[in-house]
């Protein structure tokens, strides 16, 4: 496919990987923010092909996996509620909270529907007039213009049987979390390429000064994940710490302002607590009070709500990037994607989903051959 | 049963089954790993015997000497009607192949409606003419049916099930199990059609070109493949689940591991550009126009002339083989050179955030 296969070219691969090969010289983490990026360096096998110096480590960038058990159980006490539409992207649907997820509650009669953007629950919304229709808006810095638009829209259109139950997250605030925690391996950062895309990487500038780190924000096909680990290893190779753009066709510094202007008149940062990290000040947004009509945990006043994960789960330490996912006793034993014990497991893009879904809790006897995945 | 010894013996031949779910849910009915532990934890242990073990899409079954195939399916699509077919010709074309995929030649089909009161009446007429066009093509009779009304709400439009049976030639024998290792693996064309044809209508997704369903009936392909050799040893159509379920089933009951070459598969612009939209992996995708088949790599190449000569075939390719290692295992050969295990799925393929 045009504009895709170009980045997926087995032979630019190994060039890059023999380019990264010439220029390392001793051993560095590097850290890949995204979901998204984790989920193709597994699925192509990546990582294996980089030399044994190189190691990637995956970040906490899986919206899906960092939403709090707390507001997912907010969200099923909201859908569970007659006269409720409840409206969510397709992955959020597995995600268990206390008691079940959502397609369990689906089952049992609740009214759960998947929408590829938050925009389409107008359209929901004007045609069911009689019923709430919430959207449950998770995500980072990405997915938050279309959120923002779709509050915006339903106040310029009048509709009042719409709202969103809230929980963005912001990468700034974590990367800065993850370089003070006390057991941070991290080197150098694949920066967001999607989240860039609509913040740019201003941001991102004080953050490489100030801790001494390479950051390059970087796409997500094999070509991109490859040539962002050159540049970042190049960087530290020198002994320098910038911002660079391995994602030009997409990333500009500013960002995209249009997308921004929207998010900034209907969100306001506010402190969020992260699942598997705990709370980070100022790392989220939250609704302004001008769009409070729109907020649905203020219109279904679900309240507080206590929760209790699981004990043996290190999704906290994986999120950080201090462990892997191989490296939890209960990973593909008692913590399965059909039975996620913690944020990581939730969600395709979690990296011990990935780990899971292309095959890295078998073992290394279940493969006689050399080169096999183990 | 009041003594406890019988009693006890009870709880021991008829253990409750451990379940992760209280209740059913959709992905129950998706074709991946829950699919599969609904049959082997409640159905299977009520029914063991030796022609339902093998799990193939069919029974095949001994009467005075003749080999029969026996395979019954239920369609439940929504929307009814799509680009390349409706709910009717569906239900033809799958019955009749999974009676091809038995290696038998489709004979005879039953069909049972189950429609909701207010469905149009020009709708079933629709759709049982497109039944009769599919039989006509298949070339086989619809000699027994049944016919339900439903309240209002108590399904959704129509529900029909189809039973077929089939007449299995000499020489024959096609079965999950029989895939040996140096199999060499064919498809008869470009995967993921299907499922991406209903997903693009249930989303409203608009494309360039509309992508139509690829239903068909497989049984003229699967004779023209007998033609050029009687040496093949698994056919199966990646129905629901997509290629990954049906390959990882034949790899279990095989117990042989099975490699892919990803550059290998053929897969359209279209349905590649529509799987990256959507965040879908296309082998995890629905086909219902197409065969895989295992055969020795000495018949390989006759039998992929075969597949491309025939109309339903153009697209076919080899795109992998069976080996030794890591039994019961899908591997992958991925485009940059990595390699990775393919996985049944838990249940549907969610749509991803990002």
């Amino acid at each position: 496919m045009k504009f895709m296969d170009e980045y997926r070219d087995e032979k630019l691969a190994h060039k890059l990987i023999a380019e990264i090969k010439r220029t390392v010289t001793r051993p560095w983490v590097l850290m890949e923010v995204c979901g998204g990026q984790t989920h193709s360096i597994v699925k192509y096998g990546i990582d294996r092909l980089l030399p044994k110096e190189v190691e990637l480590v995956h970040g906490p960038g899986c919206p899906v996996c960092v939403t709090a058990l707390e507001t997912i159980d907010k969200a099923h006490a909201i859908a569970q509620r007659p006269n409720v539409i409840f409206c969510s992207f397709g992955d959020m649907l597995r995600v268990p909270g206390s008691e079940a997820d959502l397609l369990v509650l689906k089952s049992r009669g609740a009214d759960i529907r998947i929408v590829y953007s938050p925009i389409d629950c107008l359209k929901i919304a004007r045609e069911n007039p009689h019923k709430q229709v919430v959207f449950f808006a998770i995500g980072f810095e990405t997915t938050a213009p279309a959120n923002a638009m779709a509050v915006w829209q339903a106040k310029k259109q009048g509709i009042s049987n719409f709202s969103i139950l809230v929980s963005h997250v912001l990468v700034p605030p974590a990367i800065s979390a993850i370089l003070q925690s006390p057991d941070n391996r991290v080197q150098g950062f694949l920066g967001p390429g999607h989240v860039c895309t609509v913040v740019g990487y201003r941001e991102y500038e004080p953050l490489a000064t100030q801790f001494r780190v390479p950051i390059v924000i970087t796409g997500f096909e094999p070509l991109d994940l490859l040539e962002g680990t050159l540049m970042a290893v190049r960087q530290l190779e020198e002994g320098r710490a910038e911002v660079e753009n391995q994602y030009p066709r997409v990333v500009q510094r500013d960002g995209n302002r249009v997308a921004q202007q929207i998010v900034e008149s209907v969100f306001e940062v506010c402190d969020r607590n992260w699942r598997g990290v705990g709370s980070i000040p100022q790392s989220g947004y939250a609704l302004r009070p001008d769009f409070a009509a729109y907020d649905a945990e203020r219109l279904f006043d679900v309240g507080a709500i206590a929760t209790q994960e699981s004990g043996v789960c290190i999704s906290g330490l994986v999120l950080r990037g201090a462990k892997k996912p191989h490296h939890c006793s209960a990973f593909g034993k008692a913590c399965t994607p059909e039975h996620p014990l913690g944020a990581t497991m939730v969600s395709a893009e979690g990296a011990c989903a990935a780990y899971y879904a292309y095959g890295r809790h078998l073992q290394p006897q279940d493969f006689a051959a050399k080169g096999q995945p183990s | 049963m009041n003594d406890p010894a019988s009693l006890a013996a009870a709880l021991t031949s008829c253990p409750l089954p451990i379940m992760d779910h209280k209740e059913v849910v959709l992905p129950h009915g998706a074709g991946g790993k829950l699919s599969q532990r609904l049959i082997q934890n409640i159905i299977l242990p009520q029914f063991r015997n030796e022609f339902l073990q093998p799990l193939h899409d069919g029974a095949v079954l001994s009467i005075h000497g003749a080999r029969l195939a026996f395979s019954t399916d239920s369609y439940v699509v929504n929307p009814l009607f799509f680009p390349g077919g409706d709910i009717g010709d569906l239900a033809v074309n799958g019955t009749v192949n999974d009676l091809a995929m038995c290696g038998a030649q489709p004979l005879y089909l039953s069909a049972a409606f189950i429609i909701e009161e207010g469905l149009p009446m020009d709708d079933l007429w629709r759709i049982v003419q497109s039944m009769r066009r599919a039989a006509d093509r298949a070339g086989i009779a619809l000699v027994t049916g049944d016919t339900k009304v439903v309240d209002r709400g108590k399904g959704d439009k129509i529900f029909i099930n189809t039973s077929g049976i089939g007449f299995i030639p000499e020489g024959r024998a096609i079965q999950p199990g029989r895939a040996a290792v140096g199999d060499k693996i064919l498809i008869s064309g470009q995967i993921a059609v299907h499922g991406i044809a209903i997903m693009s209508v249930r989303e409203g997704l608009e494309f360039e070109s509309e992508i139509a369903s690829d239903t068909a009936p497989l049984n003229s392909l699967v004779e023209a493949l007998f033609a050029a050799s009687n040496n093949i040893h698994v056919l199966r159509d990646p129905t629901r689940g997509g290629a990954t379920s049906a390959l990882s089933e034949i790899a279990e009951a095989a117990q042989v591991g099975i490699r892919l070459d990803e550059s290998s598969l053929p897969i359209s612009e279209e349905v590649k550009g529509a799987c990256e939209i959507l965040g879908l992996d296309p082998l995890y995708v629905a086909n219902e126009g197409k065969l895989l088949a295992f055969v020795p790599a000495s018949d390989a190449d006759a039998i992929l002339a075969a597949m491309r000569a025939h109309p339903l075939g153009r697209g076919a390719a080899i795109i992998g083989e069976v080996v030794a290692e890591h039994p019961r295992f899908v591997t992958m050969k991925t485009r940059v050179g990595g390699t990775r295990v393919v996985e049944m799925l838990s249940g549907e393929q969610l749509p991803r955030i990002c």
